[in-house]
């Protein structure tokens, strides 16, 4: 084996070794040759464009694209992130920090024992790999198509909580609130609540 | 226990022999050769059980195999034996695989939200030796959750996989059974008595143990994963046990601290206190910038050279003296010790600022500096005496260590002490009664042999006479003595010679070759040759204007019992204090510099043995500095050279001033008081600290207070008679300073004597009464 397994010689290759090759210079292409060069572009402007005039018209993206992550709800509003922390020991590029924290009676973020008090993305380092949306146990992360991620200071792109979770649609709840009557977790995780219900509403 | 012949045996692990002592159990046979046999029951310092069956393999004894696979962590070794673990065993690792299977059926699996993942061993194990699929289809046996068994501890019952190692601890090796296993088969669940809480001292120990994650810890709750953590190892700074630990810290925040392993000292284990009281650091208003005392007699934020300056004026216009409190590490005391000494030109130091007596300080140069008493010596002891000292309350692994040897070969242990305690009663040991300050005739009439240990607390010093029977019974018997103080930092302050007769290493003040010795280290002419006063006499010489400066390091004038003549003290005197948090004492300074606590900075305590603990900065990032650092640039301003920046620079000094082989200081015998005539309403007060109170180390943990034992006083039957109490009525206890009003509990203690705990909540008797043990109260039922 060890014979095989010779390290590999470095090149000893000076700059006066390398050698030139002279730029052939043929001659006049004419007339003719300008005007096929021409026709090229001046056939094009009769064809329909491929690039659009972005920022004022925005292409969609392919369905699936990596963009912005998104903490989504339950149907009544209820978080999904339970704060576990996986997207962050999933992430290749650290660039997930969250910190867990007690659900209790005054204060139920989402189903069952334990929310995500603080979630931060730090979209300097995402790679938008999506192995975050992929650890993630509740679906709680999912990403979005957005893309327009660009911002002119290092703390404006540390996404918190607030700027990613999922907006309240039409049933929901802003949290905190207690989880629907005679409902437990598991219910939540089945699909069973289906919209909040009007003793949620503690405000 | 000389050097034993161990009979080895030899047996065959998967085709590999090993040689092991006779009585080895197979799986740790098997760990001797690395072949990890998984399991959740065992743990080595618990009896077997068999709890779990996760840990099966195939035994086959002189041809002679077993028919079913057999649990490793319950069967010793034998002769000819052949092992087969679940990697030559296709049998071994379906069975092993089935169990894990069972386990797993009613674990709810629930890890994303449970505090273990990450670091379980169901987790790891059920991925390195389960199948990954269940055929279970059915729904899964439902428990509330979470139940807490206290305050501290969470019981989650869906997760318990019953391997018994909560129970078998709390009452094999902290004797509090308090847990236990209840119903029978899908059931069975840990449960907690229904009038009694899980509030034993070691219940942390049973969260580090619970191999899944059942059992958690309420301020570790949801806080953090594995990976988040920096781990440092660290020793911990609560009491004289001298515990080896890991410091977890997130962020530049301790998170959790657990109990290392360290087989001489704490083996696995802590204390409850040294586990979770650890929010001080970032609980308290830490003080950030020197402080210095203004013309309008203002304490307003300084610039380092502007405070260090005035530090250095003030203590420089008059004689200085210097009271570093028992909780500086042992760098720290040095430091301390040599600035005294070299920049003050003063033996006026003493780290006891609680109660003391000329006797202690004699005491602890003639027969505790030096000294090389160890846990190996209760380990071997025929017999160990409790003198002023409550193991389970004032440091609770000598208590750990005492109950093992009473447990494993019924160690007799008897304590001289005013009223029987819970520690004594688990400990089995003798009760030998007496009243507060009468001590020394019972420790005379003890009988030891020379394989007997002493143990002596820092409260023998309260009773006159208590160290000079133990110096005199130890003389006759060639026991052995033990000086076990409360706080971590005081055997370190002892032979760093922050004291006033002790110069570094145990050399007595009084002796000039010793002066000698430490003048050509430290590169000075000559050390003040005069016995230094001890704090009671610093305190009084301060209020007389015999001493106008005092430097003081991390001291609490309420653990004095002249606590009122200290603060006028302080009033007085221009005072440096080196603090990390605003105090009694920041309070009448005049500058204050602020220090890195324990967790900022690297050192090392001496344990009672003499042992050194030493540790690592947990927070690295710190820009605090150490008492030791702060102390030189003193000394620089006051134009002496004490030359210690850093910890390594001071261990490098220590070590070059090596131990003292000269004569001993000599000891004083001091014969105990009369007792005091009492009238009907009058006791003598006696007092202990417990585990959990009022320390200021403790503040900012609701949940570990929570476990803390009830504030009661104890009186003894006879006089609840005649007073016409009986348990729960109220008594209140008063002297010309106050009183405190407590429940009464009446148990065996002596006639004589009314037993509070000194510092627990409603019970501060150094603050309330100013007294704390052998003064006479009036006790009447309120």
């Amino acid at each position: 084996m060890s014979e095989q397994l010779e390290p590999l010689k470095k090149k000893e290759i000076s700059v006066n070794d390398v050698a030139f090759t002279q730029m052939e210079t043929g001659d006049s292409v004419g007339l003719i040759g300008h005007l096929k060069g021409f026709w090229i572009p001046f056939s094009k402007m009769f064809k329909k464009t491929l690039t659009v005039e972005y920022p004022e018209v925005k292409a969609p993206t392919q369905e699936r694209f990596h963009g912005r992550h998104q903490l989504n709800r339950h149907p009544d509003g209820l978080e999904k992130c339970i704060g576990c922390e996986l997207c962050a020991w999933a992430c290749p590029a650290d660039a997930i920090y969250v910190e867990g924290a007690n659900n209790t009676q005054d204060n139920q973020m989402s189903p069952g024992e334990r929310y995500g008090k603080v979630y931060q993305i730090n979209y300097l380092r995402c790679v938008f790999c999506g192995l975050c949306i992929e650890a993630c146990p509740t679906r709680a992360l999912t990403m979005t198509n957005e893309y327009e991620l660009a911002d002119d200071s290092r703390a404006k792109l540390i996404f918190e909580k607030e700027d990613l979770l999922a907006p309240l649609r039409q049933g929901m709840l802003m949290p905190p609130h207690p989880m629907y009557p005679g409902m437990d977790d598991s219910n939540y995780y089945k699909g069973d609540v289906k919209e909040s219900h009007p003793s949620q509403d503690v405000k | 226990m000389t050097t034993e012949v161990v009979d080895m045996i030899t047996v065959v692990i998967d085709g590999f022999e090993v040689s092991v002592p006779k009585g080895t159990l197979v799986i740790r046979a098997a760990e001797q050769l690395g072949i990890q046999i998984p399991r959740f029951c065992d743990h080595p310092l618990l009896d077997p059980v068999g709890a779990c069956r996760q840990c099966l393999v195939d035994i086959e004894i002189n041809g002679r195999a077993f028919p079913k696979p057999q649990a490793s962590c319950t069967i010793p070794v034998e002769p000819g034996m052949i092992v087969k673990t679940q990697l030559t065993s296709p049998v071994a690792d379906k069975a092993q695989k089935g169990v894990m299977e069972l386990l797993l059926i009613n674990h709810p699996l629930d890890c994303p939200v449970c505090d273990k993942g990450g670091e379980c061993p169901l987790q790891n194990q059920a991925m390195s030796n389960g199948q990954g699929e269940s055929r279970f289809e059915g729904t899964k046996r439902t428990f509330q959750k979470p139940v807490n068994i206290s305050s501290q501890v969470l019981l989650d019952r869906e997760r318990c996989v019953l391997c018994a190692r909560c129970t078998r601890f709390s009452l094999q090796i902290a004797s509090d059974p308090f847990i236990t296993l209840n119903e029978r088969g899908a059931l069975q669940q840990v449960g907690i008595y229904e009038n009694q809480p899980f509030e034993s001292y070691f219940s942390g120990n049973a969260v580090q143990i619970c191999p899944v994650g059942a059992l958690t810890g309420a301020s570790y709750r949801f806080r953090a994963r594995p990976f988040d953590l920096v781990s440092t190892p660290s020793a911990c700074e609560h009491c004289a046990s001298g515990c080896d630990m890991r410091t977890d810290v997130r962020r530049g925040k301790t998170l959790r601290r657990l109990a290392g392993d360290d087989s001489t000292v704490n083996e696995e284990w802590n204390c409850d206190k040294g586990r979770w009281a650890f929010k001080y650091v970032t609980a308290v208003d830490r003080l950030t910038s020197p402080l210095v005392r203004n013309a309008n007699g203002e304490l307003v934020s300084a610039s380092w050279p502007e405070a260090l300056a005035v530090a250095a004026k003030g203590l420089k216009a008059s004689k200085a003296a210097v009271i570093v409190g028992g909780r500086a590490t042992y760098e720290d005391a040095y430091g301390y010790s040599k600035f005294a000494r070299v920049a003050l030109g003063t033996n006026d130091i003493d780290f006891r600022s609680r109660l003391s007596s000329e006797e202690e300080r004699e005491f602890l140069a003639a027969h505790v500096v030096g000294s090389t008493t160890t846990y190996l010596d209760i380990d071997r002891a025929d017999h160990v005496l409790l003198v002023g000292f409550e193991p389970e309350e004032e440091s609770p692994i000598v208590f750990l260590r005492l109950n093992k040897q009473v447990r494993k070969r019924a160690l007799k242990v008897t304590a001289i002490a005013t009223k029987l305690s819970i520690g004594v009663e688990k400990l089995k040991g003798e009760f030998v009664k007496t009243a507060p300050g009468q001590e020394s005739a019972a420790i005379a009439a003890q009988s030891l042999t020379a394989k007997s240990v002493i143990l002596v607390g820092e409260r023998a010093a309260e009773s006159a006479g208590s160290l000079s029977a133990v110096a005199a019974l130890a003389a006759s018997t060639g026991a052995k003595i033990a000086w076990i103080p409360r706080r971590a930092g005081e055997r370190g302050a002892l032979e760093a010679g922050a004291i006033g007769n002790l110069l570094p290493g145990g050399r007595p003040v009084s002796d000039a070759a010793a002066r000698v010795d430490i003048a050509a280290v430290w590169g000075t002419d000559s050390l003040p040759a005069n016995l230094g006063k001890s704090i009671s006499e610093i305190i009084s010489a301060t209020n007389s204007g015999e001493i106008g400066a005092l430097l003081v390091g991390g001291v609490d004038p309420l653990d004095c019992d002249n606590s009122q003549a200290f603060l006028a003290a302080l009033d007085r005197a221009f005072v440096v204090s080196l603090e990390i948090a605003p105090s009694y004492v920041t309070q009448r300074a005049d500058v204050v510099l602020p220090v890195a606590a324990i967790t900022e900075k690297s050192g090392s305590f001496l344990n009672w043995e003499g042992r050194a603990r030493s540790f690592d900065a947990a927070v690295s990032d710190s820009l605090n500095r150490s008492d030791l650092r702060i102390l030189s640039m003193i000394a620089e301003e006051i134009g002496a050279s004490v030359n210690l920046a850093t910890v390594t620079s001071a261990i490098k000094e220590i070590a070059s001033l090596g131990k003292w082989e000269g004569a001993r200081a000599a000891f004083t015998h001091v014969s105990a008081q009369a007792a005091p005539a009492l009238n009907a309403d009058q006791f003598v007060l006696t007092s202990w600290r417990r585990l959990l109170d009022m320390g200021t180390l403790q503040a900012g943990e609701e949940n570990l207070a929570g476990t803390a034992r009830k504030t009661v006083t104890v009186i003894s039957p006879s006089r609840a008679q005649a007073l016409g109490v009986s348990d729960g009525d109220l008594l209140k206890i008063s002297t010309s300073l106050g009183s405190v009003t407590l429940n009464a509990l009446v148990e065996d203690i002596h006639d004589d004597a009314i037993w509070a705990p000194r510092n627990s909540r409603g019970s501060q008797l150094l603050i309330n009464l100013g007294v704390a043990h052998g003064a006479v109260v009036t006790v009447v039922k309120a």
